[in-house]
């Protein structure tokens, strides 16, 4: 059965730099910086990258950050961890924008 | 790869199966090519530092990702006969460590002999034990035995957490690791100047590479430490090798192809500089020789014009000796690398 996210499709992901090869470029260098060791850790970035990866809901990232976080030798109960913060995240979103419905409320009522 | 899946349980023991599977189907650029465009080809060997000695494939665990494809129905054995063999070859040679392994070497009834003599000619001792058999009432006494020879104690676990390494290397296994290393402890191994060597081996728990070996050392001495109050000296982070148990976990997961991607993407040129069999040596529980227990296990003895068998040995020739490699030895050449003795880079 088809379907629109196919898991190959990740090693095809240089081919967006088929047209605009300095742009590619710039994202591979930048993209590679941004991972790199710095005042985090790898696999705090990993971490992270994992989080986001649910936040953005992209099954590639959530793949290719799944192993990520492992080879950087994190456990699931600390990758579920970092789910959960994203989730919370989301779903804090939702809920302080409340306050708006309530504003709302308050202005159109007597 | 999807015919793959269908293959039955004695793929772990068809070795010709094996390597059609790894050489041929993999689809990845032959590792050759690699060591070509590395300036490694063909690789050769720069002396013989290790004598690494199987001494059977016995065990009393049945771990999922084992490349000896060991446990408790392995007769393979080595005799008395082959280790005076190798303990000619130590009279004859400067070999200065031999490295003992299996299956569980301590299952080897000549063992305590053989480790004996080994001392007596004063060589550094490796033994690789997986911890829970030194919880046996017949290998009680193995501590102290060891520590009596000074011998290094290198012992897999696989993670700090019980249910990862039970899902490795069988249900109780932790527990009963945790209970012989706090036993070695007692003795003394594992603690600041003692001069007793424990080292722990962490291998991946599935499709994946291991993390930076000095990251999770540290990981591993604070847990170890604050859930059990356990000591030990080095951590070896060592890559799971597509043979065997590994490799028919890898089909039968459907990870194979996407495994054999990520060694062949991981190559390392400086790791593959520093692999194991260039300062290695193994020996069957038969006597063959091989570059490495991984090509022992694959029946690739020594070649391009070594001597096969011990009775053969010659030193000259096997210390310059041209390795046999295939498509696993990107296992060795991932990432930081890997080896027996952990990442080489």
């Amino acid at each position: 059965m088809e379907t629109y996210y196919d898991p190959l499709d990740l090693e095809k992901f240089a081919d967006m730099g088929k047209n605009v090869p300095e742009l590619w470029k710039k994202f591979s260098e930048w993209y590679g910086n941004v991972f790199a060791e710095g005042a985090l850790t790898e696999r705090e970035k990993a971490l992270i990258a994992l989080a986001v990866s649910h936040a953005v809901q992209c099954p590639y990232c959530i793949d290719a950050y799944t192993q990520e976080c492992l080879e950087k030798g994190s456990n699931k109960d600390q990758m579920t961890e970092a789910v959960h913060v994203a989730a919370a995240i989301r779903g804090g979103a939702s809920l302080v924008h409340g306050v708006q419905m309530r504003n709302v409320v308050e202005k159109l009522s007597m | 790869m999807d015919k793959l899946v269908v293959l039955q349980d004695d793929l772990r023991r068809d070795v010709n199966e094996q390597l059609k599977i790894i050489n041929d189907e993999s689809g990845i650029a032959p590792f050759d090519e690699a060591l070509d465009a590395s300036g490694l080809h063909p690789l050769t060997a720069t002396g013989v530092e290790v004598l690494q000695v199987n001494l059977g494939k016995m065990c009393n665990q049945t771990c999922k990702h084992c490349h000896v494809d060991a446990g408790p129905d392995r007769k393979e054995i080595m005799t008395k006969e082959i280790m005076e063999k190798c303990l000619q070859i130590l009279d004859d040679t400067e070999i200065p460590v031999v490295d003992l392994t299996g299956g569980a070497p301590e299952l080897n009834p000549q063992f305590k002999w053989f480790v004996s003599e080994i001392k007596k000619r004063n060589r550094h001792v490796i033994v690789r034990s997986n911890l829970t058999i030194l919880t046996t009432r017949p290998f009680a006494s193995y501590p102290a035995f060891f520590k009596e020879m000074g011998v290094e104690v290198v012992s897999s676990l696989p993670y700090f957490l019980e249910d990862r390494t039970d899902q490795q290397r069988g249900e109780g296994v932790f527990q009963k690791s945790i209970e012989a290393l706090k036993k070695l402890n007692g003795m003394g191994y594992g603690k600041d100047g003692t001069g007793l060597s424990l080292n722990l081996v962490y291998n991946p728990t599935g499709a994946f590479l291991p993390p930076v070996q000095s990251s999770i050392e540290n990981e591993y001495k604070r847990e170890l430490k604050t859930r059990f109050d356990i000591d030990f000296n080095s951590l070896y982070t060592i890559t799971n090798m597509p043979i065997s148990r590994f490799l028919v976990y890898l089909i039968h997961s459907k990870n194979f192809d996407r495994y054999m991607k990520k060694l062949h993407s991981s190559y390392n040129p400086a790791a593959a500089v520093n692999v194991m069999c260039r300062t290695t040596l193994s020996v069957s529980w038969d006597g063959y020789l091989y570059d490495c227990d991984f090509n022992q296990m694959l029946e690739l003895t020594v070649n391009h014009g070594a001597p096969v068998h011990i009775n053969d040995f010659d030193y000259s020739q096997l210390a310059n000796r041209r390795i046999v490699t295939g498509q696993h030895c990107y296992g060795c050449t991932a990432g930081a690398g890997s080896s027996c003795g952990g990442a080489v880079v």
